[in-house]
């Protein structure tokens, strides 16, 4: 079996909103609209405040809210973890929305561009109607990890059959892989640094994971910082 | 320790949505006392259709917001696991018990409504329930508190119906108002207790006023007006009404607010900071 993850390293993840960038590229979402956003947050109390950049969007849980209360079965779970939505289907109720403990779903219900009323040329070329008025989120980009597993790409090491925001990512903060797979590029992060998934305690197992501090070895300590 | 950014108020269910568990609980709720309530064929005809109007303009409400709306019937298709889906079955089953109902006038038909509005109103409450992403409507207290709303409310409506239709106070209905308000301050007190923590400043805030009311206008009010129709039986029809009246506002302004003004998300957070520099 695969499961698809992503994991981002806050020790490395700068702010710079690459990701974002190239999700609203790639994917062509109108304004306003952040698959893939990077907050900027600011953590502890003085004196001893930390800035910290989060990567967040939909973490395709194993056991996704937004599909449990789904009336329209819209939206799914492939059996590689990803969770989809069919705007064919989708009545954009918005419950999946209010459902979602991650704020990773979005819904437009007119047309808006960049730059006013008139799309740009890429706008135009990428405008689909029929997302409009429906639930969207972040795919993973699984059209791309679908074309490049056709091709015998590796999904997570070739870039053209990874998610466009790792890709883009400046700082090698983000990381895609599967799981599953005790040798893949995800699974030895996770086995190398200490790591958690947030809201985890709602039990919807999440698909994306922090890394915050290398993994302890015995007879050490771990070094400040901490919470 | 803080966490930013700040949990929000989710915009995607608007007063649309709060119309709906508004007017569906109530309606419910009435439904039930008009199933039961031993009147003439006519008034009991009239309660039963007034019931299924009010459910009917909930979910008209409702379906104003969704985005797609000529595939409103796509709701129908989940009905393994979405509250939704089984909220849209029970309410073809009520609308079509319930007319069936009211047009042959029968009783056993009107038992089974009341059943099925009940029905309308438990999925409702699970309709919250499993929203996960909004602390105030994930606590599974909420399921009572929605339910002895609708109860509290349908009563307090029937009350006012009956105050209308000239029929004398029915003791079914002002036994089941005396004990929907007070179930209902009793679920409220234990949901604000159990959902308190995991709520922001904010929706608490809002919560505060609309609760206060719950057990001031929503029981006390209504309890005192009983006892005062119970004593004074010239003031007993315009007494029962009134109460109906206070029950029925405190209901609807809780359920406005809890699904407008106290639906903050729970925002972000961070168990751990990164460690840098090692």
């Amino acid at each position: 079996m695969t499961r698809w993850v992503m994991i981002a390293d806050l020790r490395r993840c700068v702010g710079c909103q690459t990701c974002t960038a190239a999700c609203k590229h790639t994917n062509a979402t109108p304004p306003e609209v952040q698959w893939r956003r990077v907050l900027d947050m600011e953590v502890g109390e003085y004196p001893t405040v930390k800035r910290v950049f989060v990567p967040v969007g939909c973490v395709h849980c194993a056991d996704p809210p937004c599909m449990h209360v789904c009336p329209s079965t819209a939206t799914r779970q492939r059996a590689d973890g990803i969770v989809t939505i069919d705007y064919d289907l989708c009545i954009g109720c918005g419950y999946c929305a209010v459902a979602c403990p991650y704020q990773a779903r979005y819904k437009t219900d007119t047309a808006s561009f960049a730059y006013g009323d008139a799309p740009m040329e890429n706008e135009a070329a990428a405008f689909d109607p029929g997302r409009l008025g429906v639930a969207t989120k972040c795919t993973f980009c699984s059209d791309r990890v679908d074309a490049g597993l056709a091709k015998g790409l590796k999904p997570g090491v070739d870039p053209e059959a990874t998610p466009a925001c790792v890709n883009s990512c400046i700082a090698s903060a983000l990381h895609f892989g599967d799981k599953e797979d005790p040798e893949s590029n995800v699974s030895k992060l996770l086995k190398e640094n200490e790591h958690f998934r947030m809201h985890e305690e709602l039990g919807t197992d999440p698909g994306f994971y922090y890394l915050w501090d290398k993994t302890v070895k015995e007879g050490y300590e771990r070094g400040g910082g901490g919470t | 320790m803080s966490y930013g950014p700040k949990p929000w108020i989710q915009l995607h269910w608007d007063v649309r949505a709060a119309l709906n568990f508004i007017l569906g609980g109530t309606g419910g709720g009435f439904i039930l006392f008009a199933a039961f309530v031993p009147a003439a064929p006519q008034p009991a005809r009239i309660a039963l259709l007034l019931g299924l109007a009010l459910v009917a303009t909930g979910l008209a409400s409702v379906w104003m917001e969704i985005g797609r709306k000529l595939r409103a019937v796509h709701v129908f298709f989940n009905p393994f696991t979405s509250w939704m889906t089984r909220e849209s079955f029970v309410a073809v089953l009520l609308f079509a018990s319930g007319l069936a109902a009211a047009w042959f006038a029968s009783a056993q038909l009107a038992a089974l409504t009341a059943v099925v509005a009940l029905a309308f109103v438990y999925c409702q409450a699970r309709i919250l329930r499993a929203s996960k992403g909004i602390p105030a409507w994930r606590e599974p207290t909420i399921s009572w508190l929605i339910f002895w709303t609708a109860i509290a409310e349908g009563a307090g409506l029937f009350l006012i119906f009956s105050a209308l239709a000239g029929m004398p106070v029915p003791t079914l209905v002002a036994g089941g108002l005396v004990l929907a308000v007070v179930a209902r301050a009793v679920a409220w007190s234990v949901y604000s207790r159990r959902v308190e923590a995991d709520l922001v400043p904010k929706a608490r805030a809002a919560f505060e006023p609309a609760g206060k009311q719950l057990y001031q206008l929503g029981a006390i009010v209504p309890l005192a007006l009983m006892l005062t129709g119970g004593a004074i039986e010239s003031l007993a029809t315009a007494a029962a009404a009134l109460a109906g009246i206070a029950a029925l506002g405190a209901g609807w302004r809780f359920k406005f607010v809890l699904v407008t003004r106290a639906a903050y998300n729970q925002g972000f957070a961070l168990p751990r900071v990164p460690v840098r520099g090692r």
